[in-house]
């Protein structure tokens, strides 16, 4: 009796020297940070001996060239594949990570598989996103050695720290993914749960790091006017477009892999045989939906936020944002995340057919789709373009003639803001569908809701209004930050009122998952493949807005590829990439299942 | 199969339906090609031609009707000669202008200096001005092209000019035309020569001496220190001697492979 308890013992300390040793590997991430800031005082007079040069000023002649080969679309491509699966291999572990605790509160072993299975699919994804970030690597020392030069000169240390997290997480991930059946039941599995922590923990430092890079290309920190480096590798990680980026893009990534995950379960649930599988799929595929729903309803803010500090950080930039030509890729954009919107939602109304009680709430989903159809068309109305002249004569003037006033910013505010709020409302009779509330106070209580929900509207409305025609151009953006809080007060207390509501409340009869359309899988594909697009464009217009800088202002770009593309044909890059990009994911699925296929061979193995 | 024939097909629609919005949906606007150095011949050029030149700066390079136009994100222009006078007369104005010329230059080469009422970066109070230095990096207009921009300025906004066309400034323009033509040159000596560094610094007895001299330069400075002297002088200025003595703008000129020469050169100065 005595022995196996010996052992047991022992791999518990197994594991907690293996936990500390990583504990100290990601510290040692943060720690430079911390370093980095002390040494910042004495570095800018240290800056002067520490020999580093300004940036290179190219010329054509810098840029080696392969025959036949577009360098610029080479790095695109290479740089848009890493970064997706790269979002995809680091939202996943997040929600992985929440699942699982879930599944260890409830102890419902449901929530544990779905987790499990979850991360299955991020393993083979893991080898892509280093194979993928190893050609990008390539493709930039090939075609842009001076650039990449440069950049390592000022980025050297945090190299070296990325490329050990970059160990630390795959170590990590292995363990955490291969453990999972083993590190199960009472301590065993907090082991486990705090390796999805450190996962995680590791993963968003990684993301942080690599952040850096690109934002310091957007709005250089740490360099002088030629770009002399100072020495303080802190100041230029944390340059002033860092966070709103890493936020943008923490929020976009857990959104983006709630969405591939989706695709995952509905072509599961498609090609299920077994009614069983159906309702595993379906409900896994609800699962992802959610994830993707709460990640993608705060995105607009932080999508303001970002653009909000572009504009901070250079008016010239911003404008070439949001009134350059760029200003077309919104409406663009606008198309996508009204897609969005709309399968998302499209795909919690065919849900509600899992509850026979539903039908009481069926007549308001029109309503609610016109909203959100009105709300789309307004947020996709173009407003002013602000071009250059030439610019300017092939377009005809820098207003839409007739949809002018529906274009500007408080406008599009309104129409956002209205859109969260029903989705959020969606939501609300999604899961009010399969249950009948018991409280005496159910009418006062609905009422309440209704005039929460119209005093908002009203508000939200008023305030677009007021501020976008009312007032001077300097106060039109005050409207945003009283919209945004109405819409966060309104979703805080009635889904708090809700809960009291509907508390002991009563089912309809149990949810029965599986009864669901299969066109109701196909809004699992669309928001999966918006997503990925989307992304694309995103991609596309964070480094076009630098337009002929490698280096925002301090090194310039002097290659043939300098100049900025039309968006026609930078949608075409995207779209060849999402599609090769698509043909991984495919790949990836079909390895997960590949593992648990057997076949067995009559009369093969000697018996 | 059938089913993931279904998806496959979906996805490529969904995606062909992006893409074709994209290209025939909105408008397909040729963004304007990067700014080039104009090559500008000011000894020939009359008044009218430099005011020319300075429109054409301030709706190509200068990229000033990014946010000079009717939207009102920044002051219109148009009325220059009456609003000058009281800009200089305004309380809060700091600078050192003393006329419309003078108050032009300093707005697109220090646009804090005075900010317009209202045009501020948001949260500054009007104390900083969100319009960039025009000569500085991002647009990088030369003095000659500021000169023009005024020149126009003053002309389109009603006021008398008064800019003279500068003759003795050494185009960058130029240089940057005639150095796109030439080919590399390897030789360390004749770099020396062809950039007159041997007008100001003398090697082994030959040369001026208004720089240091670099017959032992090798022999304690590597290599990083070499590059910097050469491409940004001012980074440190060697003891004895003043700031913005050497030119600075040596790195346009020199290429990159050149520069590795001159260095390989330096360093092995010993
Ligand atoms: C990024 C936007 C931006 C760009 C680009 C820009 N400006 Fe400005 N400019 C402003 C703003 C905002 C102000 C008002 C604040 C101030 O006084 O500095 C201003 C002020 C001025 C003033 C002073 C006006 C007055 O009434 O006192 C002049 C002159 C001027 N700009 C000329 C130019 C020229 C010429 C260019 C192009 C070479 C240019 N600007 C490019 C934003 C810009
Ligand atoms: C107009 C005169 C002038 C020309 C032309 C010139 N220099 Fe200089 N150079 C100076 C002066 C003055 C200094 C010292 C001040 C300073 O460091 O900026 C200097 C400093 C240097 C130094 C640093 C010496 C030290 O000990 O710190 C180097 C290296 C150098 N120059 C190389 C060159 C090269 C190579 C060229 C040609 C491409 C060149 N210079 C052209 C005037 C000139
Ligand atoms: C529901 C609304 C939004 C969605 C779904 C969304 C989605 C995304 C996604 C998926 C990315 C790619 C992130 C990545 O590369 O990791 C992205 C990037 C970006 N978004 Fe948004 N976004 C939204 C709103 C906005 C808004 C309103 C703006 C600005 C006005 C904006 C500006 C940007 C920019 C500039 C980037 C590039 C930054 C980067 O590469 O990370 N977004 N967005």
């Amino acid at each position: 009796m005595n022995r196996p308890r010996h052992m047991k013992t022992g791999t518990r300390l197994a594991i907690f020297g293996l936990f500390v040793a990583l504990v100290t590997l990601t510290l040692a991430g943060f720690d430079q940070f911390g370093v980095f800031a002390a040494e910042s005082e004495s570095a800018v007079d240290a800056a002067a001996s520490t020999g580093y040069g300004p940036a290179p000023k190219l010329t054509a002649d810098d840029y080696p060239t392969i025959a036949g080969v577009n360098s610029r679309v080479a790095v695109w491509v290479f740089a848009q594949l890493h970064l997706w699966f790269a979002a995809f291999v680091l939202a996943v572990p997040i929600f992985v990570f929440i699942i699982e605790a879930i599944g260890m509160r409830t102890r419902d072993k449901r929530y544990d598989d779905m987790a499990y299975e979850f991360i299955k699919v991020t393993i083979t994804a893991y080898s892509l996103t280093a194979i993928l970030g190893g050609l990008l690597i390539f493709a930039l020392i090939l075609f842009y050695p001076h650039l990449i030069t440069y950049l390592s000169t000022i980025f050297k240390e945090s190299m070296f720290y990325y490329a050990l997290l970059f160990f630390a997480e795959s170590a990590v991930l292995y363990i955490y993914y291969y453990g999972w059946h083993w590190l199960q039941g009472g301590f065993k599995k907090w082991v486990h749960l705090t390796l999805g922590l450190m996962l995680n923990a590791v993963g968003t430092t990684l993301m942080l790091l690599a952040n850096a890079w690109l934002t310091f290309m957007m709005s250089p920190a740490g360099v002088d006017a030629a770009g002399v480096f100072s020495g303080d590798a802190w100041a230029a990680i944390h340059n002033f477009l860092w966070n709103p980026i890493n936020i943008h893009r923490f929020v976009a990534n857990i959104a983006f892999g709630g969405s591939i995950v989706g695709a995952y379960a509905a072509f599961k649930f498609l090609t299920a045989t077994a009614e069983k599988e159906r309702a595993h799929y379906d409900w896994m595929g609800y699962n992802a939906n959610f994830i993707a729903i709460c990640a993608l309803l705060p995105l607009p803010f932080a999508g303001y936020y970002l653009a909000a500090e572009i504009y901070a950080y250079s008016q010239q930039m911003g404008i070439t944002l949001m009134g350059g030509i760029f200003a077309w890729l919104f409406i663009i954009q606008a198309v996508l995340i009204g897609t969005l919107f709309l399968s998302a939602n499209y795909y919690l109304w065919c849900g509600m057919g899992r509850s026979d009680g539903a039908k009481r709430y069926t007549k308001y989903i029109k309503y609610i789709a016109i909203v959100l159809v009105g709300a789309f068309l307004v947020w996709f109305t173009p407003h002013t373009l602000v071009l250059t002249n030439e610019e300017l004569k092939s377009l005809g003037g820098p207003h839409h003639t007739i949809l002018g006033p529906l274009g500007i910013m408080p406008a599009k505010n309104t129409a956002v803001n209205l859109m969260i709020l029903f989705t959020a409302l969606s939501f609300m009779f999604y899961r009010r569908a399969n249950k009948i509330a018991t409280v005496s106070w159910v009418k006062a209580g609905n009422a309440v809701q209704v005039a929460l929900y119209s005093a908002g509207i009203v508000n939200i409305m008023f305030l677009g209004i007021y501020h976008g025609y009312f007032t001077n151009t300097v106060y039109k953006v005050a409207a945003s930050i009283p919209q945004v809080l109405t819409t966060l007060v309104i979703m805080v207390v009635s889904i708090t009122l809700d809960s009291f509501i509907y508390r002991g409340a009563k089912e309809v009869g149990p949810l029965r998952w599986g009864r669901i359309p299969a066109r109701a899988q196909y809004a699992l594909f669309l928001l999966a493949v918006s997503f990925t697009w989307l992304m694309g464009l995103m991609g596309y217009i964070r480094s076009g807005i630098r337009q002929h800088w490698h280096v925002l202002d301090i090194m310039r770009d002097a290659s043939p590829d300098a100049f900025t593309p039309t968006l026609g044909y930078a949608a075409n890059v995207v779209s060849v990439a999402a599609i090769i990009f698509m043909a991984m994911v495919i790949f990836v699925f079909w390895i997960a299942q590949v593992g648990s296929n057997k076949t067995l061979p009559a009369g093969y193995w000697k018996e | 199969m059938r089913q993931f024939l279904a998806v496959v097909a979906f996805t490529l629609l969904t995606i062909g339906f992006f893409a074709g919005y994209s290209n025939f949906g909105i408008p397909q606007i040729e963004p304007a090609p990067p700014p080039k150095e104009e090559k500008l011949d000011l000894s020939s050029m009359t008044m009218d031609q430099f005011i020319a030149l300075g429109e054409r700066l301030f709706n190509g390079k200068g990229t000033c009707t990014l946010c000079h136009n009717a939207l009102g994100r920044a002051p219109m222009l148009g009325t220059i000669a009456d609003a000058v006078p009281k800009r200089l007369k305004d309380p809060r104005y700091t600078g050192e202008a003393g006329d419309i010329e003078e108050y032009l230059i300093e707005s697109l080469v220090e646009p804090s200096v005075f900010v317009v009422a209202g045009f501020g970066k948001k949260g500054t109070n009007d104390t900083e001005s969100p319009m960039p230095d025009v000569s500085g990096g991002s647009i990088g207009l030369s003095e000659a092209e500021v000169a023009a921009v005024v020149a126009y300025l003053q002309d389109s906004g009603g006021a008398e000019v008064t800019v003279e066309i500068p003759q003795d400034i050494d185009e960058e323009g130029d240089d940057e035309e005639e150095g796109e033509a030439r080919e590399a040159v390897n030789d360390p000596k004749k770099l020396m020569a062809m950039f007159t560094c041997d007008a100001c610094h003398m090697i082994n007895g030959v040369g001026g001496d208004v720089g240091p001299n670099l017959s032992k330069i090798g022999a304690n400075r590597d290599r990083a220190y070499l590059r910097r002297a050469i491409l940004d002088p001012n980074a440190e200025i060697a003891t004895g001697f003043e700031a913005d003595m050497m030119p600075a703008d040596m790195g346009e000129q020199i290429y990159v492979k050149e520069l590795e020469v001159l260095v390989d050169y330096l360093a092995g100065l010993k």
